[in-house]
């Protein structure tokens, strides 16, 4: 019992400190990059920012408007964040130090990912306002069209790897010598990451919040601690989908001639280097690139994601099977 | 009584609820918010039989896919906030009734007399004996069924198409 206990806290600290590692890494990196000026008052050069906007969110009045349907309205957030949590679930740091090493880990984060939209959806409805509805249905299609690419790109993997655990996934990238994106996958890989920076709503992806147009999509309505909520999950979910996309496609918490007896030594420190490395890559696009048009959007996802996923999984199929 | 029973009477109960709400609920995004539940209870329950296949399969499809397709079709046609008078329907409650209580009779008696507790599956991962079987012993209905949904599929492009209203995409 204790065991499942202490289990359960790691999961939500790592959680909840990639979070603000993430939050910190986004903000830094627009002032560097756009010569903005960024937290620099708060402790240690403003690193420490991130604490300072929690206790902030924490003390705010949380406004319900009337008009919403409060229940609905009140649990939208939750499902958001449930769905982010219980993600970092099957994420292996090293061999032993994984929450919950089960059979289907790739598949239950999936299933799990896929969660977050009601949420979202839930939001934008219940908060009686025409800006949030918008948001919300923009945010709906917008992950039913990428979660099919996010998912096919995965199978590629599983093809590959023969399991679905992701301790087994990354054991046979250590057994292959090279991770597997050098192995075959690198197609699979940029599907990945594209669908998974769609998941997590960032931008080029930003139509459901696009705050020029839309205030803030399915978050106007919500202040306080829900707003928190939302705002905290959205790095949340972009730290663990850059652990997933390190563990599916860069090895995981190994790197090549690194000797395999003290991974449980450095799996954590490279797991977390390689997450950190995403992460800042799409901290980078989204501080330089446009906002995507709707229809663009879609079209990337229908005609050029999709088929290319199917296109990669036949390919994995057939060289698994030939050679 | 063992744990086990115990947690499988609790679901039950909640699923039978939460089943309960979804129909006399006369909110349409409440009795969708139910269905979520209904179906996250049911999960719950394949995976205290130990079949985590389909515990998961009912999430990613049913969960992530058909609801959010439902709230996607309410909010893109119409949602109002409270409740929707059209659907309390009293004429049809006892119909309704009878059906779902000739459906419940009619699955039990099947599940119960078709099998007479005989297990099927004896040693291995299910997960895996699953796949086996699907693409050996049933490969040929797996087959037709993917083929019956492509064929839905091509039908309600069709239908749904209007060719005279469609934009050119230069007009975007």
């Amino acid at each position: 019992m204790t065991d499942v206990l202490i289990k359960v806290g790691f999961l939500a600290l790592a959680a909840l400190n990639g979070a603000i590692i993430f939050t910190i890494m986004d903000v830094k990196g627009a002032s560097w990059m756009q010569r903005r000026p960024g937290p620099l008052h708060v402790g240690l050069r403003g690193f420490i920012f991130p604490v300072a906007e929690i206790l902030k969110f924490v003390q705010k009045e949380d406004i319900i408007p009337t008009e919403v349907d409060r229940p609905v309205f009140k649990w939208a957030p939750a499902y958001v964040m449930v769905s982010c949590v219980a993600l970092f679930a099957v994420v292996p740091m090293s061999p032993t130090l994984v929450v919950a090493d089960i059979e289907l880990g790739v598949f239950f984060a999936l299933a799990i990912s896929s969660l977050g939209t009601i949420g979202v959806l839930t939001a934008g409805w219940s908060s009686a306002n025409k800006y949030s509805l918008m948001g919300g249905l923009r945010a709906a299609g917008q992950l039913i069209a990428y979660e099919l690419p996010l998912i096919l790109a995965v199978v590629g993997v599983v093809i590959q790897a023969e399991t679905m655990s992701l301790v087994g996934i990354v054991e046979k990238q250590i057994e292959w010598g090279v991770p597997f994106v050098f192995g075959g996958q690198l197609i699979g890989f940029l599907i990945f990451m594209v669908a998974a920076t769609a998941e997590m709503m960032r931008v080029p992806f930003d139509m459901p919040i696009g705050e020029s147009e839309l205030t803030m999509g399915f978050m106007t309505e919500y202040s306080g601690i829900r707003f928190l909520i939302f705002y905290i999950s959205e790095y949340m979910n972009m730290f663990i989908l850059c652990a997933i996309a390190s563990t599916l496609f860069l090895g995981g918490y190994h790197v090549p001639l690194l000797p395999t007896e003290w991974v449980n030594f450095y799996g954590p420190v490279v797991l977390l280097t390689k997450t950190a490395i995403l992460g800042f890559i799409l901290v980078a696009i989204r501080w330089s690139q446009p906002r995507f048009r709707e229809d663009q959007l879609q079209n990337l996802a229908w005609k050029i994601l999709i088929p290319a996923s199917l296109v990669n999984i036949l390919v994995t199929a057939i060289m698994k099977v030939g050679f | 009584m063992e744990i086990f029973e115990i947690v499988t009477y609790f679901v039950l109960l909640l699923l039978v609820s939460t089943a309960v709400r979804v129909v006399t609920t006369s909110n349409v995004i409440h009795a969708a918010i139910s269905l979520v539940f209904t179906l996250a209870l049911t999960s719950v329950l394949f995976l205290l039989l130990s079949t985590e296949f389909v515990a998961l399969v009912l999430v990613l499809v049913y969960i992530g896919a058909v609801i959010v397709l439902f709230l996607f079709g309410i909010m893109i046609t119409r949602a109002p906030l409270g409740k929707n008078a059209e659907l309390d329907n009293d004429k049809n409650k006892k119909l309704g009734a009878a059906i779902a209580g000739s459906i419940f009779f009619l699955f039990s008696y099947i599940l119960v007399n078709g099998f007479e507790g005989e297990v099927v599956i004896t040693s291995g991962s299910s997960t895996e004996l699953l796949g086996e079987i699907l693409l050996s012993r049933f490969v040929f209905p797996f087959e037709l069924v993917s083929f019956v949904l492509l064929a839905a599929l091509i039908g309600g492009i069709t239908l749904a198409r209007k060719d005279e209203a469609l934009i050119d995409e230069e007009q975007v």
